[in-house]
């Protein structure tokens, strides 16, 4: 990777500094060459129609919102916005797909669908990870070795149990739900949309799906593959829009299921949306998970760790291991090593490919960013942040450490969704449990050690749905995913994540 | 036991009381309500459980969760076998108990056995539901990678009213033999049987707080028990003449977001355990 020194180019050749005599301060001394990845193959329509029974139609209210580039705040496309009137042709045609074609149709051909789905995303791989780095400013590193690939593989893995449903539940006979409502989050748009519509659809139900109103574009994409891959109208349908429609979508008559990614308040209150209904409901919510770090851990490992913990994706990531739990012997050395590899980052245009830390979704989760980190500065904690330089325009948050926090502390108890880490130490490997699981959250969590026997007994009392043990942050199509406490209630991922989707 | 005296010997009538925490403490409010047999004789004056019994009930469930959660599952297995056990010896005991209680003969030997072979039925799953349920997954990656079900935690139960001995272990042995612990409200109809299990429980090394039992009333405690902050999960045995019930369970639970389950029958099954377990994924990388 070449780099350059005060805007003189090194010519690629091996640099030679003194690690932790002169930590490596990018942004001041030293700067990657950019290198951009072009975005000229890739179009994006100036306007996008809702996507309802196969077709882009107008909206009933004729109403479009921007949808911009929160690298640079320009705007990329005009995305319409849904009322209860367009919720409901949706809603009518998913029904209308699922009685006469989708439900009658057997589970090999459904699952060829999904197969040709999958196949497709992955010819047109390039241009979803451009679309989807440009409208939600994650790193284009992490776009096309992460987002896209993933969200792929999750058809094609769910694309294979269509016909072998009877396998996943011994003893019963599954059937599908009926038409499955599902809003996901603005902080992995495509792969959150494959999580939901490709179990839906592989277990025989039909989807009208609502995207986030910041990162609408791959989903549309995503339209456009269905229409490529010949899937019958209506099997699922995209409504765009804000919170009403997606809370019109969920509160609909005709929709049986709901499936919803987001924050644990938006989530209760679907849950509230839902009462006295029969709808089934899944709720993948918030977190605050904890990474542990063990003194018997190899401790350059587990600071790599923790950098992709809470610094990937911006630190927009339900899952990020946001509340750093350091055994006290090793303390010192951990945050030292840790400061020093965050000044490495690189913070910056989400479409160059150095780029560690891209830009913040929106003005709106910059500015609640903002608050935290001022909140955690007057509840008494010590603020280091890496000297980079951010960009003038777009939204943008240095990488942020908090240490010196109590577990009261705001930062320490409420999920940021930022990449700002809190520090607290520990003594006893029983302290440590005890702090970890100390929030109403249970989504995650992180364990470092080289002890093995240590590593069961840890991950075993942590009370969260994922623990990843001297590794973090990995997702698979195979693997479940979920949360225990207010995280949320079913999983999505691997043979668990049929289940949300049948009745017996 | 009966109260029928077939000679000049005076009988010893039993007190009927709660079950908290390994003990049988009366209702800390003092209240109870006549039970009443169909020929108007009084059967018992029932413990008539309040709020605070149940806030009782939930910190010893919480306490007990700590070690039942992490018993092996031939452990609980064993134990449930042996609920089963003191059961068989108490056969008589609880037919007679249901026979009072309004039970014809016949339907009240069948309810018992019933009973004894539920829980011989779920001891037999302590250590096989993990092994259906639990999957190695085989990721992408250079990692090894499993899931497997945990208990969820302390679990409120609305036991059925009827059938009153065999709803209560229906509903109970699912939860308890996942590892979790139970707080329980019996039949109010027909409380004795729930009443008297307790000291099959008490026999049979379960370990205190892991259930809990309290008579009373529903419409007094449901909301209690389903917005309790230290609850995790809560059953609700449907009643056909109590069809608000759901609703008010599910709207009690949203605020901490307990897992809900409603029963429309007392089915027993495997999956049954499901319901009261979150499945945990761990992740480990491979490699030199």
């Amino acid at each position: 990777m070449a780099l350059k020194k005060k805007k003189t180019l090194s010519g690629g050749s091996v640099l030679k500094v003194k690690a932790s005599v002169a930590p490596l301060n990018f942004g001041t001394q030293w700067q990657y060459v950019e290198a951009l990845e072009g975005s000229d193959h890739v179009k994006i329509e100036p306007k996008y129609g809702l996507f309802i029974d196969g077709k882009f139609v107008e909206p009933h209210s004729k109403k479009y919102f921007d949808t911009i580039n929160p690298a640079n705040e320009k705007v990329l496309s005009k995305i319409a916005e849904a009322d209860a009137h367009d919720v409901n042709l949706a809603v009518e045609a998913a029904r209308r797909s699922y009685d006469n074609v989708w439900s009658k149709m057997s589970g090999k051909e459904r699952g060829k669908y999904l197969f040709r789905i999958a196949r497709i995303m992955q010819e047109r791989a390039r241009e979803l990870a451009v679309v989807e780095t440009l409208d939600g400013g994650k790193p284009i590193r992490e776009s096309k070795s992460v987002d896209i690939p993933l969200a792929a593989a999750h058809f094609f893995y769910y694309a294979g149990w269509a016909d072998k449903l009877e396998y996943a539940f011994s003893g019963r006979s599954p059937r599908p739900l009926g038409v499955a409502a599902q809003v996901i989050p603005w902080n992995f748009p495509l792969l959150m949309a494959a999580w939901k519509i490709a179990p839906a659809l592989a277990t025989g139900n039909t989807v009208v799906l609502k995207p986030a109103e910041t990162t609408p574009l791959t989903a549309l994409k995503l339209a456009e593959i269905f229409q490529e891959a010949d899937l019958p109208p209506g099997v699922v349908n995209i409504i765009t829009g804000f919170g009403a429609t997606g809370a019109e979508l969920v509160s609909h008559k005709g929709v049986n299921k709901v499936a919803f990614t987001g924050s644990t308040e938006v989530g209760k209150k679907i849950n509230r949306a839902i009462l006295g209904t029969d709808k089934r409901i899944t709720l993948e919510l918030g977190g605050k998970s904890a990474h542990l770090i063990f003194e018997d851990a190899s401790i350059d490992q587990a600071v790599e760790g923790i950098v992709n913990g809470i610094f990937f994706n911006q630190g927009h990531v339900c899952c990020a291991g946001s509340r750093l739990l350091v055994q006290e012997s090793v303390e010192k050395i951990v945050l030292r090593k840790l400061f020093d590899r965050m000044q490495t980052l690189a913070v910056g245009d989400p479409m160059d490919k150095n780029t560690d830390i891209g830009a913040i979704n929106s003005h709106e989760q910059m500015k609640k960013i903002e608050g935290y980190i001022a909140s955690g500065k007057t509840e008494g904690a010590k603020l280091f942040q890496t000297s980079c330089r951010l960009p003038s325009k777009g939204f943008w948050a240095k990488p942020t450490v908090l240490s010196e926090v109590a577990q009261s502390f705001r930062v320490v108890q409420e999920e940021i969704f930022g990449p700002v880490l809190t520090v607290q130490s520990f003594r006893t490997v029983e302290e440590g449990i005890e702090k970890a699981n100390n929030t109403p959250y249970g989504l995650a969590g992180g364990v470092w050690t080289d002890k093995g026997s240590k590593i069961f007994s840890v991950s075993s009392h942590l009370r969260a749905g994922v623990v990843w043990a001297n590794t973090y942050n990995k997702f698979d199509p195979t693997s479940p995913f979920g949360g225990y406490k207010e995280s949320g209630m079913g999983r999505e991922g691997g043979i668990s994540g049929l289940l949300p989707y049948v009745q017996f | 036991m009966s109260r029928q005296e077939n000679s000049d010997r005076l009988g010893v009538l039993k007190t009927y009381k709660l079950y908290i925490d390994g003990k049988f403490p009366r209702t800390e409010s003092g209240r109870y309500f006549k039970l009443k047999a169909a020929d108007g004789k009084i059967l018992a004056n029932v413990c008539q459980g309040s709020r605070k019994d149940v806030r009782d009930a939930v910190t010893a469930a919480r306490t007990a969760f700590a070690k039942w959660s992490r018993q092996t599952a031939y452990l609980r297995g064993q134990i449930l076998y042996r609920v089963a056990e003191m059961l068989e010896g108490r056969r008589l005991q609880f037919t007679e108990e249901l026979v009072e209680q309004g039970v014809t003969r016949d339907k009240a030997i069948a309810e018992v056995s019933e009973s004894i072979d539920t829980l011989v039925y779920y001891a037999g799953w302590s250590d096989k539901y993990p092994q259906i349920f639990s999957a190695v997954n085989p990721v992408a990656s250079s990692h090894f990678n499993f899931s497997m079900p945990e208990p969820t935690g302390v679990v409120c139960v609305l036991a059925p009213e009827l059938p009153s001995l065999l709803g209560l272990v229906r509903a109970i042995a699912p939860v308890i033999i996942g590892g979790n612990t139970a707080v329980v409200l019996v039949s109010s109809k027909q409380p004795l049987s729930g009443i008297t299990f307790g000291e099959v429980l008490h026999t049979s090394d379960l370990p205190s707080g892991v259930v809990n039992l309290v008579s009373g009333f529903r419409d007094e405690l449901i909301k209690t028990m389903a917005s309790h902050m230290d609850v995790n999960a809560i059953l609700l045995c449907a009643e056909k003449d109590r069809v608000g019930d759901s609703v008010v369970v599910q709207e009690q639970a949203i605020e901490n977001l307990k897992r809900v389950s409603v029963w429309k029958d007392i089915e027993a099954n495997p999956y049954r355990i499901m319901e009261f377990q979150e499945i945990k994924t761990t992740w480990h990388p491979v490699g030199a």
